[in-house]
C-alpha cells in the first residue's frame, strides 16, 4: 500500500477532489498547512511598511491506495492541481506498513 | 394603577422645560460617549493578533473601571469646581465623593439646584465628563498592545487620571491656565475686559470644543512617551504583525463614529442649532478624512484597504473634535481631508524612527489632534487667520498645544518610568511570543479547531 501526499494551491482543491473521486478513490484527508518552496521571500506592503512573508497557505491531501494504483492517482493529482505558476506544490509517495479500519478491525489492503 | 405625582413645588416653566430638554440630550450624549470606549476596544482588538485580543479588551476595560471608581472620589473634583489651585487643578476635596454637588431628598440622591433654573442638573455633567476621562485613558492602550502586564496598567490608569487627565481637563475646560479665565496664559498675554457683572471677558480664548487637546493630543503624547520607555514588541519591524479581525476593526470604527455624535454634538451642552451643526461638521470632516486616507493609500500602496478606511474615519473624527463648532462646512471638509492624508503618511513614521506605537495611537490621535487644534487658528469663524482676524487665535492654539504636550509628556514619562523601575511593565519574551492572553489572563479568545478544546 502507498500513501500519496500532495501539497496543492488551496483554490485547486475542488478540482483535485472531483478528479480523484472520478478516478475511484474511496477516501482522502485534507489539512490546512503553510509552507514554501521557491515562493519564499515574497514581499508585501501594508500600511506603508514592507514585510517579507515566508509561509504561504496551502492544502495537504493524503490518500492511501494499492501499490498498483499509486502512479495513476499521482498523475491525477498532478494534472488537476497544475496551474503553471510557481507555488503549484508537490506530490510524494511513501510506503504504508499497515492500514486498519477502526470500525471492523480489518488489516491490510482490504481496509482501503 | 400608576399615577404621576408632582412634588408640591414643581411647576413646568420655560426654564425647567429647557433644562429638561437639554438634560435629556446630555444624558443620551453621555451614554453615546460611554460606548466609544468599548468601540475603541473592538477597533484596537481587531488590529491585534488573535493571541492578544483579550488583553486589549482587558486594557480598555481596566481604563473604564478604574476611572469609574476614581471619578466620584476625586476625579471630577480635580477637574471641575470653584476651588482652582494655581490654574492647574481644582481642589479634590471640594467635591470628594461629590459632596458639594448632591444631597439626599426624601431618601433619594439628587443634584443640588444651581443658580440658573434653565441649566440642567449638575449630576448630568458629572456623568458626561466621566465618559471623556474613560475614553482618553483607553486610547493609550492601543500603543502598548500585546506586551504589558495588566496589573501595571491598572495602577498606571489611577495615576494618569489623577495627575495628567484631570488637571489638563481643568486647565482647558475647568477655568485653568489654558481657558478663558482671568489667570489664563492667553488672558495674561492678550488681556481682556471686565463686563458690568464683574465677569472677565478675555480678548483671545483658546478653543478646544470637544477635546482635541484634552483627549487626543493628551493621549497621543502619553502614548508616545510610554512606548519610548517600555520598548518594542519582539519582532517589531521584521515580522508582519497584521490585524487578525478586520471586521471588528470596522465595527469599532463605525461605533466610534456613532459615539462621537455624543462626543462632539454633546459638547454643545444643549440640544440646539450648535449641537446639530457639530453633528454635521463631524460627519463631513470624517467622510473627507476617510477618502483622503484611502486615496493616499491607493497612490502609495495600490490598494484601498478596510484598515485604511477605518483609520481614516477615526483620523477625521479626531481632527474635527476641537473644531466642530467653529469651522464652516467647507473648512470642515478641508480639515478632514488634511487629517486623512497626513495621518495616513504619519503612521509609517514609527518604522522610520523605531518606536512601536502598535496600533497607531500617535499617528492618528496625536497627529490628528494636533492638526485639528492648530487648524482652529486658521479656520475658526471670526477669529481664524483666513478670516483676516490676525494670528492671535493661532497663537492661542499653539500655546495650548505646547503646554499640553509638555505637561502630559513630562508627567506621563515620570509615571511610566516610576512604574517601570518598581513593578515593571513588560511580560517575558516567551510569554509575549506564545501569547499575552494566555500569559496575563489564562484564556484564549478563539476556540475554532477540534484540538484546542482539548487543552483547556
Amino acid at each position: 500500500m502507498k500513501l500519496i501526499t500532495a501539497i496543492i494551491q488551496p483554490h485547486r482543491l475542488e478540482v483535485v477532489k472531483n478528479e480523484l473521486q472520478n478516478a475511484g478513490i474511496s477516501g482522502m484527508t485534507i489539512t490546512d498547512v503553510k509552507g514554501y518552496g521557491r515562493q519564499k521571500g515574497h514581499k508585501e506592503v501594508y500600511r506603508g511598511a514592507q514585510y517579507v512573508v515566508d509561509f504561504i497557505p496551502k492544502i495537504k491531501i493524503e490518500v492511501v491506495c494499492d501499490d498498483i494504483n499509486a502512479p495513476q492517482i499521482t498523475d491525477v493529482i498532478v494534472q488537476s492541481a497544475h496551474t503553471g505558476k510557481i507555488g503549484d506544490g508537490k506530490v510524494w509517495v511513501t510506503t504504508v506498513n499497515d492500514l486498519v479500519r477502526v470500525r471492523t478491525g480489518e488489516h491490510g489492503a482490504i481496509a482501503i | 394603577m400608576n399615577s404621576i405625582i408632582l412634588a408640591v413645588s414643581q411647576t413646568i416653566t420655560a426654564d425647567s422645560a429647557l433644562a429638561a430638554a437639554n438634560g435629556a440630550w446630555m444624558l443620551v450624549a453621555a451614554s453615546f460617549v460611554f460606548l466609544m470606549t468599548p468601540a475603541v476596544a473592538l477597533f484596537y482588538g481587531g488590529m491585534c493578533r488573535s493571541k492578544s485580543i483579550l488583553n486589549m479588551f482587558m486594557l480598555c476595560t481596566g481604563a473604564m473601571i478604574v476611572v469609574a471608581v476614581l471619578w466620584p472620589l476625586w476625579g471630577y473634583s480635580l477637574a471641575y469646581g470653584t476651588s482652582d489651585i494655581a490654574g492647574i487643578f481644582n481642589s479634590p476635596f471640594e467635591n470628594f465623593l461629590l459632596s458639594s454637588l448632591i444631597k439626599s431628598e426624601n431618601g433619594v440622591w439628587t443634584a443640588i439646584a444651581g443658580e440658573d433654573p434653565s441649566a440642567y442638573a449638575s449630576t448630568i455633567d458629572v456623568a458626561f465628563q466621566v465618559t471623556f476621562a474613560m475614553i482618553t485613558v483607553a486610547l493609550i492602550c492601543g500603543a502598548i498592545a500585546e506586551r504589558v502586564k495588566i496589573s501595571t496598567w491598572l495602577i498606571f490608569v489611577g495615576f494618569w487620571l489623577t495627575i495628567v487627565y484631570c488637571p489638563l481637563a481643568h486647565m482647558v475646560w475647568g477655568g485653568g491656565i489654558l481657558s478663558d479665565a482671568q489667570n489664563s496664559i492667553t488672558s495674561l498675554i492678550f488681556g481682556g475686559t471686565t463686563d458690568s457683572n464683574g465677569e472677565w471677558i478675555a480678548n483671545v480664548v483658546p478653543h478646544d470644543f470637544a477635546g482635541g487637546t484634552v483627549v487626543h493630543l493628551n493621549a497621543g503624547i502619553a502614548a508616545l512617551v510610554t512606548v519610548l520607555l517600555i520598548g518594542q514588541r519582539k519582532g517589531f519591524g521584521k515580522e508582519p504583525m497584521r490585524p487578525h479581525n478586520l471586521p471588528f476593526v470596522m465595527i469599532g470604527a463605525f461605533l466610534l463614529w456613532f459615539g462621537w455624535f455624543g462626543f462632539n454634538a454633546g459638547s454643545a451642552f444643549a440640544a440646539d442649532g450648535v449641537a446639530g451643526y457639530a453633528w454635521i461638521s463631524t460627519t463631513a470632516a470624517t467622510g473627507a478624512a476617510a477618502l483622503g486616507w484611502l486615496i493616499t493609500e491607493r497612490i502609495r500602496d495600490q490598494k484601498f484597504t478596510s484598515l485604511g478606511a477605518a483609520s481614516g474615519i477615526v483620523a477625521g473624527l479626531v481632527a474635527i473634535t476641537p473644531a466642530a463648532d467653529v469651522v464652516s462646512p467647507g473648512f470642515a471638509l478641508v480639515l478632514g481631508a488634511i487629517a486623512g492624508v497626513v495621518c495616513c503618511l504619519a503612521v509609517g513614521l514609527k518604522y522610520k524612527f523605531g518606536y512601536d506605537d502598535s496600533l497607531d495611537v500617535v499617528g492618528v490621535h496625536f497627529v490628528g489632534g494636533l492638526i485639528g487644534t492648530v487648524l482652529v487658528g486658521f479656520f475658526a469663524a471670526d477669529t481664524g487667520l483666513v478670516y483676516g482676524a490676525g494670528p492671535n487665535q493661532l497663537f492661542a492654539q499653539l500655546i495650548v498645544v505646547i503646554v499640553a504636550v509638555l505637561y502630559s509628556g513630562i508627567l506621563t514619562t515620570i509615571i511610566v518610568f516610576f512604574l517601570n523601575k518598581t513593578i515593571g511593565w513588560r511580560i517575558t519574551e516567551d510569554e509575549e511570543v506564545s501569547g499575552i492572553d494566555y500569559a496575563n489572563h489564562g484564556e484564549t479568545a478563539y476556540e475554532f479547531s477540534a484540538t484546542t478544546v482539548l487543552d483547556r
